[in-house]
C-alpha cells in the first residue's frame, strides 16, 4: 500500500495541524517536494476542533477549507495520515526517518458514503468532542476531514461487526487485512509541528475537574458552541443538560504555576475574551446571562489590547483580579461553587455559577528531547531554537504556546530554513 | 538625576522590605509574590484574619512598618501549609508568617494580649525549663491565662473531659507538683542557652 519516493531533497513535515500544514505549504509551493505525516486519520489538528478563533472571530473551517485547495492543488505535496515517527537518524542534508502506519482498513475507493457507519452498532469515544459524545466504530473523525475516508476502529477487527460493515460497502472499498507497517524514508530537512495538547485538569486538585460535571475545560466549551457538535450548539451542563446562563472561566488553569506548567500559555485569557463573547452569541446581547473571568492578570498581548477592552465594555462580563482557591459542588443543584479573596480590596468571596470553564494551559504533545538527537528542549518540553547545524526545525507550538496567528509565521519561518537546507543540497549534487 | 527625581525615589524607597528581608525567615520571597490571592482563599482561618498573607506581602511592599509588625494575623496561622501548596511561585508562606510573628515579638511590637503569643510563650517557658512539657502545668497555666475566675469557669466547662482523660490515664494530676523532667535538665537548659546565643549573633542582636 505504501510505496513512498523520498530523497534527500524532500522536507519531511511532522503534524498536520495548522503549522505543519502551512509549513507543508510553504515549503512545496516554493517546488521542494514535502511529505507531510499527521498521526491522526485526517488534517486540522486542535484548530479544526475550535469554533472560532480569535482576534477576528472567524470560523476555522473557511481557512481549512482554503488550505485543503491548495493541498489538492499541489503536486509536490504527499499526505499521509495516521502515521508517526518512530526514529530520526542522520544530519542535515541526509535523514534516515522510520515511519510507522497504522491500518485504516478503508482504501482510496471511500466515497464516505457512510454505509459502513450504518452497518455497525457498536460506539466509541468520539476524540473530536473530547470524549463528550460518542460515535461508530467506523466513522468519519469530522465533516471537513481531509481525506475524505472513513476509519474502520480497531476494537471492531476480527469481530462480525466488521464482516456486516465489509459487507455494506458498495466500493470495495473496506480492507480488514491492512497491518501496521513500518517503513523507512530519506529527507534533507525535518520541520517538526507536532503541536500541543491541554493540560491534564485532574492534576489541578483544588478545582475538582475529576469530580464535579460543571467543570470543564476551555476546549469542552468550543465543542459545545459547534451546531453539529455534541451538545448541538448549545452550553449543556454536563450534570443535567440545563442550560448554563452563569459561566466562571478560571484564567491560569495549569499555567504559570510551578506545580504544573511554569510557562505561560498565552492563548488562554484571549480565549476565554472570546468565549465571553460567545454568552451574546447563545443568549442574545440583552439577556440576563453573564460570565464571570478569574484571572491574576489578563495577558491579550499586544494587538489584542482592543479585544480585551472591547469585553470589558460588555455589562455581561465580570472580572475578578483573585486566582480561585478552590471550587465546591452543592449536591442538590450540581451548582460550583468558587472560593477566593480578590485582590482589589481582598474581599472573600463564595460565588455560585451554572458552569465553570477552565482556561486551560498547552504544553507540548512531544517532549522535545525525545525527538531526536541534538533537538534541545526548554524547561517546558518545547523545541528551543539551536544553530548546532541540524536541519530538525520546529514549527508553531511545538516551539512554544502559540496562538495560531503566530503559529503560521512560526510555520513559514521553519519552511524557509528547510528550503535553504534543500537547496544547498540540490546544489551540492548537481 | 534631577533633585526632584531624587526626591521621588527616596519617597519610594522601600526600606521596610529590606528590613524584612534581612531579619525575617524567608523574608526574602516577599517580593516574588504576584498578588494572586491563592494563599488568602486557602486558608481555613482566612476569614478571621484582619490582613490575609497576600495582603500582608503587599503591605510589606507599600512600607506599611507599624500596621504589619502590630497585627495579629500572622499569629492566625496555624500551619496547616495549604497555601504552600497551592501557592505558583511556591513561596514558604507559613515560614514567612512564623518569622513575621517572631520578628515582631523580638521587636516588643506583636499584641501582647494575642493568644497565640501567650500560648507559645506558655510552651516555650515550660519546655525549657526542664527538656519535657509538663501537661498539667500547661493546661492549667493556659485556663487560668486571663485571671482565676475565668480559670474556674473554663476548667468546670471541661470538668468531664478532665475525668475522662483521668480515667483513660492520659492525665496525671500529681505531676502538676512534682515534674521530673528529662535526664539531664541541666544539660538542656545549657544548650538552648548557647543555641540563643548562637542565634542571635546570626540576627545581629548582639555585638
Amino acid at each position: 500500500m505504501t510505496d513512498v519516493v523520498a530523497t534527500n531533497e524532500t522536507v519531511l513535515v511532522v503534524g498536520g495541524g495548522i503549522s505543519g500544514m502551512t509549513a507543508a505549504l510553504e515549503t512545496a509551493e516554493c517546488g521542494k517536494d514535502v511529505i507531510l505525516v499527521e498521526k491522526e486519520p485526517a488534517l486540522g489538528g486542535r484548530v479544526a476542533q475550535l469554533y472560532k478563533y480569535f482576534p477576528k472571530l472567524c470560523h476555522p473551517t473557511c481557512g481549512m477549507e482554503i488550505n485543503l485547495g491548495r493541498i489538492k492543488a499541489n503536486p509536490h505535496l504527499r499526505v499521509m495520515t495516521m502515521t508517526e515517527v518512530a526514529a530520526v537518524d542522520g544530519k542535515a542534508g541526509d535523514y534516515s526517518v522510520s515511519l510507522k502506519v497504522s491500518p485504516r482498513y478503508v482504501n482510496d475507493n471511500c466515497t464516505a458514503c457512510g454505509a459502513c457507519a450504518q452497518a455497525v452498532t457498536s460506539e466509541i469515544e468520539d476524540p473530536f468532542n473530547y470524549g463528550m459524545s460518542k460515535m461508530k466504530a467506523a466513522y468519519l473523525p469530522f465533516n471537513m476531514a481531509y481525506p475524505q475516508r472513513y476509519v474502520i476502529d480497531s476494537s471492531i477487527i476480527g469481530t462480525p461487526e466488521a464482516d456486516s460493515a465489509k459487507a455494506a460497502c458498495k466500493y470495495d472499498a473496506i480492507d480488514l487485512d491492512m497491518k501496521e507497517q513500518t517503513i523507512t524514508i530519506k529527507a534533507g530537512a525535518i520541520i517538526w509541528a507536532t503541536g500541543w495538547r491541554p493540560y491534564d485538569a485532574a492534576k489541578i486538585q483544588p478545582y475538582g475537574y475529576d469530580r464535579f460535571a460543571n467543570v470543564i475545560t476551555s476546549l469542552e466549551l468550543e465543542r459545545m458552541m459547534d451546531k453539529f457538535g455534541p451538545t448541538g450548539g448549545k452550553f449543556l451542563r454536563p450534570s443535567d443538560g440545563k442550560e448554563a446562563k452563569n459561566l466562571a472561566f478560571i484564567q491560569c488553569a495549569g499555567s504559570r504555576d510551578r506545580n504544573h506548567l511554569k510557562h505561560c500559555s498565552r492563548i488562554c485569557c484571549m480565549a476565554s475574551l472570546k468565549q465571553s463573547t460567545y454568552i451574546g452569541e447563545q443568549f442574545g446581547e440583552e439577556s440576563d446571562a453573564s460570565a464571570s473571568i478569574y484571572y491574576i492578570d489578563i495577558r491579550a498581548i499586544d494587538r489584542f489590547e482592543n479585544f480585551y477592552k472591547a469585553v470589558q465594555a460588555d455589562p455581561k462580563v465580570k472580572f475578578v483580579k483573585s486566582k480561585v482557591a478552590n471550587i465546591t459542588e452543592d449536591p442538590e443543584t450540581g451548582d460550583v461553587i468558587l472560593h477566593g479573596v480578590d485582590t482589589e480590596g481582598y474581599h472573600r468571596y463564595d460565588n455560585r455559577h451554572d458552569l465553570c470553564v477552565l482556561a486551560i494551559g498547552m504544553e507540548p504533545s512531544v517532549d522535545a528531547s525525545e525527538i531526536a538527537r541534538g533537538v534541545s528542549a526548554d524547561m517546558s518540553g518545547f523545541i528551543e531554537f539551536n544553530n548546532d547545524g541540524g536541519a530538525i526545525f520546529g514549527a508553531g507550538c511545538a516551539t512554544n504556546a502559540l496562538d495560531v496567528n503566530r503559529s503560521v509565521q512560526s510555520a513559514t519561518a521553519a519552511a524557509l530554513r528547510a528550503v535553504q537546507v534543500i537547496n544547498r543540497v540540490s546544489a551540492a549534487e548537481s | 538625576m534631577a533633585d526632584s527625581d531624587t526626591a521621588m525615589v527616596e519617597r519610594y524607597r522601600n526600606s521596610f522590605l529590606n528590613e524584612v528581608e534581612a531579619n525575617v525567615e524567608e523574608g526574602d520571597w516577599v517580593k516574588m509574590c504576584i498578588q494572586c490571592g491563592v494563599c488568602s482563599g486557602s486558608c481555613p482561618f482566612g476569614p478571621h484574619w484582619e490582613h490575609p498573607p497576600q495582603e500582608l506581602f503587599m503591605m510589606i511592599r507599600a512600607g506599611k512598618r507599624e500596621a504589619v509588625l502590630s497585627t495579629d494575623s500572622m499569629w492566625m496561622c496555624t500551619s496547616c501549609y495549604n497555601c504552600i501548596v497551592r501557592c505558583p511561585r511556591e513561596i514558604p508562606i507559613t515560614h514567612i508568617m512564623h518569622g513575621l510573628a517572631n520578628y515582631a515579638h523580638r521587636l516588643g511590637i506583636a499584641p501582647k494580649m494575642n493568644p497565640t503569643r501567650r500560648f507559645a510563650k506558655l510552651f516555650w517557658d515550660n519546655i525549657a525549663q526542664k527538656g519535657r512539657v509538663n501537661e498539667m502545668r500547661l493546661s492549667v497555666g493556659l485556663y487560668f491565662m486571663d485571671g482565676l475566675a475565668s480559670g474556674i469557669k473554663k476548667s468546670m466547662e471541661m470538668a468531664s473531659t478532665g475525668w475522662g482523660m483521668f480515667r483513660a490515664k492520659r492525665m496525671n494530676p500529681p505531676t502538676l507538683f512534682v515534674h521530673k523532667g528529662c535526664k539531664d535538665s541541666e544539660g538542656i537548659r545549657k544548650m538552648l542557652k548557647k543555641a540563643q546565643e548562637i542565634e542571635d549573633r546570626r540576627k545581629g542582636l548582639t555585638v
